[in-house]
């Protein structure tokens, strides 16, 4: 009675539709948390020293990077990403192309409405 | 109730021989779904759908600021300096160490180690606790110095700082005014972001709860994973607020 | 055929009896609705809520048009009438249209239609339920302390600043209602993702559920972005900080902008799932699997795509750079020719189909001619130039109900009578049902017709006093509505009988292919007793012939 095994033989279930690709069990290591980790903080020491230089236009953009890394890093190897399924990626993926769109698009209408100003 | 974990388990279906092989079968199987496996994908997908709709919901503040950043830079960088950095520097490592428990607590439960999971879930709540504690002082600092948006709003040290011993250019009143928008921006999305951690910790001293009654010590994972997922975004977005709304431009002046 | 041309088979009054075990009476007791996770249950709950609400928001519809009888302002004050036409918008926007068919129809037949036995999150489901609920109450809330008058846009500064009725309740009411939304379409989107039985691929599934998984793609990503507009007008509201004051510096277009990148996301959220109704019905009433399926399932998730990058149409003249509105008004062109090709296809499915004229299939018809006149129009008034001139007039009023009457609520009704023999297990009478959608069509042209005419002379919207020779064609209005009111009456009272007194349907009353009619009527709580295996295509015609020449139908 205990024993869900996997309910149809896979011949019934060709297509896999049960769990198609799904993402391995793969069990990051405490070892590559503690580098993701060291590298957070570090980056965070770079975003604020990078703070008191004057590189003008430069300073957003390096501060903007440098967060985005730090996300793309714990997305990676703290939220597992990089071990999940193709769907979880892209699922991920339409999530920041959804906000980038609504980002951009906006911003091109104030940006169109004072030319120059910009 | 069979618990046994098939410790050769193949991991592959398309090689799976026959319908028997032992799957670990938990008591939180829900009817609904084929395999316990079939559960944690989708819950698992299920929190990441979740987790868009906070990306899309703080996308609205974020085009706000960006919008209004660039309308009114001055009066930005010069309300932005009055934040502490060794405040926010201190909060970003805090919450970047939350996470690192965070993400050990998930190793404890999926290696099945019950009294390392709770200390590494108690060290998250400690770490997400002393961050709100941070943010606390930073707000009653704001609310001395009448830097709260609103009818006590007061602009005197961004019209005349040298009186307050601060090194920034003076505004002029009406670009003085606009640090307004700053501090309202700043204070709705750190506001915004705070409400979202006290939820992760009030989640957290349930889920500490549960570890110590080993709940997810024998094989299901997917509450401390799915909480997991939700803090680490918490925690991205916050990676995100501190240089934009501490960092926007420190360099001397002083 | 029999020569009353109709597909409809019972099974024989005299024998059938309702199937004894089914999730109606699995369990008794009003808790056992309360807090059931049966998704089955959760959708009859919805059924139930927005059927209270859809009245609600009519009887508000009535008033406005008893206002317009006449071209003097004489039956209530402005603000009143303000309040009428917010309430009206609100209640049938969120209340109504958005859960219309996808917390309904959708919640019931999903899981089902992909194989599955409810599902993935059914606590979220009933959660997703209460919110409206919730968000239900505090609406009626703000009506019943004095009502709201700012428009169901909510449009910035007068929300935020020059009026002193219950804004903040209203908008905190949208604001819970939309997770409402947004836990619906999380739902579906994992369900139809993870939990498709075996030999169910994407393109084996129904079109209804392609229909309501683009949907939910929409609830999911741009529900939120309302949520956090709602929120920054409450905070503007009761902090006045400026975000969106000009004397403070702030920008009212900064409101709009995120407003109408979700409002127009909703309209196709409204939309769709009714477009996924229609594709069953006109399958199943002309024996025909869809022309095209492939075409129709890309369409509708090009829809959902298109439809996030067009919301500055809305916007034309208030303010947005000529190079915003012109990018805007060329995506808005884009965005309805997935719709078009959908309507194609749909006719080329009728085409040398053997098509009968039930009452589900009379709806449809409505909705395909309605439905092409509303979608040509919003093309009209997505050409900028035409779009100065008629924005803000009864063109655009005209514009959506046909949309979202003519089409939204034709679909809902059509799916719902479709749908209702499975639901229920009885048949309502097709002689009063045929009658009701007649008379709902005719109401619908007779109320909605002229005001094309009158925006296109000027009449300008929300607006209770008029120029009096704008009177006549508001006379037909008015006379119409009270006619689409008996029509959309009739299926209570006859919806209401048939749960009592209506034919036995038996499992396929229609005949129809698709997983949902190989169970029972009503379906087991389980809803199948063992997980299908699917060996067939969707709207396999053949198949269902070969199953039923199989089937043993009759003792001895």
């Amino acid at each position: 009675m205990a024993e869900i095994a996997h309910h149809h033989a896979e011949a019934e279930d060709p297509t896999n539709v049960t769990n198609p690709e799904h993402g391995s069990h793969h069990i990051v290591t405490p070892r590559v948390y503690a580098m993701v980790f060291g590298t957070l903080l570090l980056f965070t020491a770079i975003t604020v020293i990078a703070a008191f230089i004057d590189l003008s236009w430069a300073n957003p953009v390096i501060a903007l990077f440098i967060a985005c890394f730090k996300a793309v890093i714990v997305i990676l190897f703290f939220m597992h990403v990089k071990y999940q399924s193709r769907l979880i990626k892209m699922t991920i993926a339409s999530g920041f192309f959804m906000f980038i769109s609504l980002i951009v698009m906006t911003l091109s209408d104030y940006i169109s409405r004072s030319w120059g100003l910009w | 109730m069979d618990n046994t974990v098939a410790t050769e388990h193949p991991h592959t279906h398309e090689t799976a021989v026959h319908a028997e092989h032992t799957h670990v079968s938990l008591p939180q199987h829900r009817h609904h779904f084929e395999t316990v496996e079939q559960q944690r994908e989708a819950g698992s997908f299920g929190m990441w759908l979740f987790l868009l709709t906070e990306i899309m919901f703080f996308g609205g503040l974020f085009f706000a600021y960006l919008l209004y950043r660039n309308w009114y830079y001055d009066a930005f960088f010069t309300a932005s300096n009055q934040l502490s950095i060794p405040l926010g520097t201190a909060n970003t490592a805090i919450l970047i160490t939350s996470g690192f428990f965070m993400a050990l607590a998930v190793w404890c439960a999926e290696v099945r180690k019950k009294d390392m999971l709770v200390w590494t879930l108690i060290l998250t709540t400690v770490f997400g606790i002393a961050f709100l504690g941070i943010k606390y002082v930073e707000y009653h600092e704001k609310w001395e110095k009448h830097h709260i948006p609103g009818a006590h709003f007061d602009i005197s040290e961004f019209v005349n700082p040298a009186a307050h011993g601060i090194k920034e250019k003076p505004l002029p009143p009406d670009m003085a005014q606009r640090t307004q928008v700053f501090f309202f921006l700043y204070f709705a999305m750190t506001g915004m972001h705070a409400l979202h951690m006290i939820i992760g910790v009030g989640l957290l001293f349930w889920l500490i709860w549960r570890a110590r009654r080993g709940d997810f010590s024998a094989g299901y994972v997917a509450p401390i994973e799915n909480f997991g997922l939700y803090w680490h975004f918490v925690d991205i977005v916050w990676l995100f607020l501190f240089p934009l709304l501490y960092l926007i431009n420190r360099h001397p002046l002083h | 055929m029999s020569s009353t041309a109709t597909i409809v088979s019972l099974p024989d009054q005299a024998t059938a009896r309702l199937p004894k075990r089914s999730y109606l009476n699995n369990e008794d007791g009003l808790l056992s609705w309360l807090l059931t996770g049966d998704h089955k249950r959760i959708a009859i709950l919805y059924l139930i809520s927005i059927t209270f609400f859809f009245f609600i928001g009519g009887a508000f519809a009535g008033l406005i048009r008893l206002e317009l009888l006449t071209p003097q302002p004489d039956l209530v004050a402005a603000d009143t009438y303000n309040k009428f036409f917010t309430m009206h918008g609100i209640i049938m926007v969120f209340l109504f249209l958005v859960p219309s068919v996808p917390a309904t129809i959708g919640n019931f037949l999903i899981p089902i239609m992909v194989g599955a036995k409810d599902l993935a999150f059914p606590k979220i489901n009933l959660l997703s339920w209460y919110l409206y609920v919730v968000g239900g109450i505090m609406v009626l809330a703000a009506l019943v302390l004095g009502g709201v008058d700012t428009g169901w846009t909510f449009t910035t500064p007068l929300s935020t600043h020059y009026l002193n009725t219950h804004v903040i309740t209203a908008a905190l009411a949208i604001f819970v209602a939309g997770f409402s939304s947004i836990f619906t379409g999380l739902n579906f989107i994992v369900t139809i993702h993870r939990m498709r039985c075996p030999g169910m691929t994407w393109f084996r599934l129904p079109l209804f559920v392609w229909s309501n998984y683009a949907a939910s793609l929409l609830m999911v990503l741009g529900t939120p972005v309302l949520a956090i507009t709602l929120v920054l007008v409450l905070l503007e509201r009761v902090f006045g900080i400026g975000v969106f004051d000009p004397t403070k510096g702030g920008d009212p277009l900064l409101f709009q902008h995120l407003f109408w990148f979700y409002s127009h996301p909703a309209v196709y959220i409204m939309i769709l799932p009714g477009m996924g109704v229609i594709s069953e019905i006109i399958s199943t009433f002309s024996r025909k699997r869809v022309f095209g399926y492939t075409a129709v399932a890309f369409s509708s998730v090009a829809i959902a795509l298109f439809g996030f990058f067009v919301w500055a149409h809305h916007m034309f003249i208030m303010g947005v750079s000529n190079y915003s509105a012109l990018v805007f008004s060329l995506l808005t062109m884009l965005v309805a020719v997935p719709s078009a090709i959908k309507v194609f296809n749909w006719a080329f499915t009728l085409q040398k189909g053997s098509i009968t004229f039930e009452t589900p299939m009379l709806y449809a018809f409505g909705f395909l001619g309605l439905f092409t006149i509303g979608g040509l129009t919003g093309v009209f008034l997505g050409s900028l130039g035409m779009d100065i001139h008629l924005t803000e007039t009864y063109f655009i009023v005209a514009h959506f109900h046909f949309v979202m009457v003519g089409g939204m609520l034709m679909a809902f009704l059509s799916g719902v009578h479709f749908w209702w023999p499975k639901m229920t297990g009885r048949m309502y009478p097709e002689s009063l049902s045929k009658l009701a959608a007649v008379t709902t069509f005719i109401g619908f042209i007779l109320t909605f017709m002229p005001q094309f005419i009158l925006g296109y002379l000027g009449m300008p919207r929300r607006y209770h006093a008029y120029p009096p020779e704008y009177q006549v064609l508001n006379v037909l209005s008015t006379a119409g509505a009270t006619v689409l009111g008996v029509g959309y009456m009739l299926p209570l009272l006859y919806l209401g009988w048939s749960l009592k007194y209506g034919a036995i349907a038996g499992d396929n009353p229609w005949q129809a292919t698709g997983l949902e009619w190989q169970i029972q009527s009503p379906p087991l709580t389980e809803n199948f007793i063992e997980i299908p295996i699917m060996d067939h295509e969707a709207y396999d015609y053949e198949w269902l012939e070969q199953k039923q020449k199989n089937e043993v139908t009759t003792v001895g």
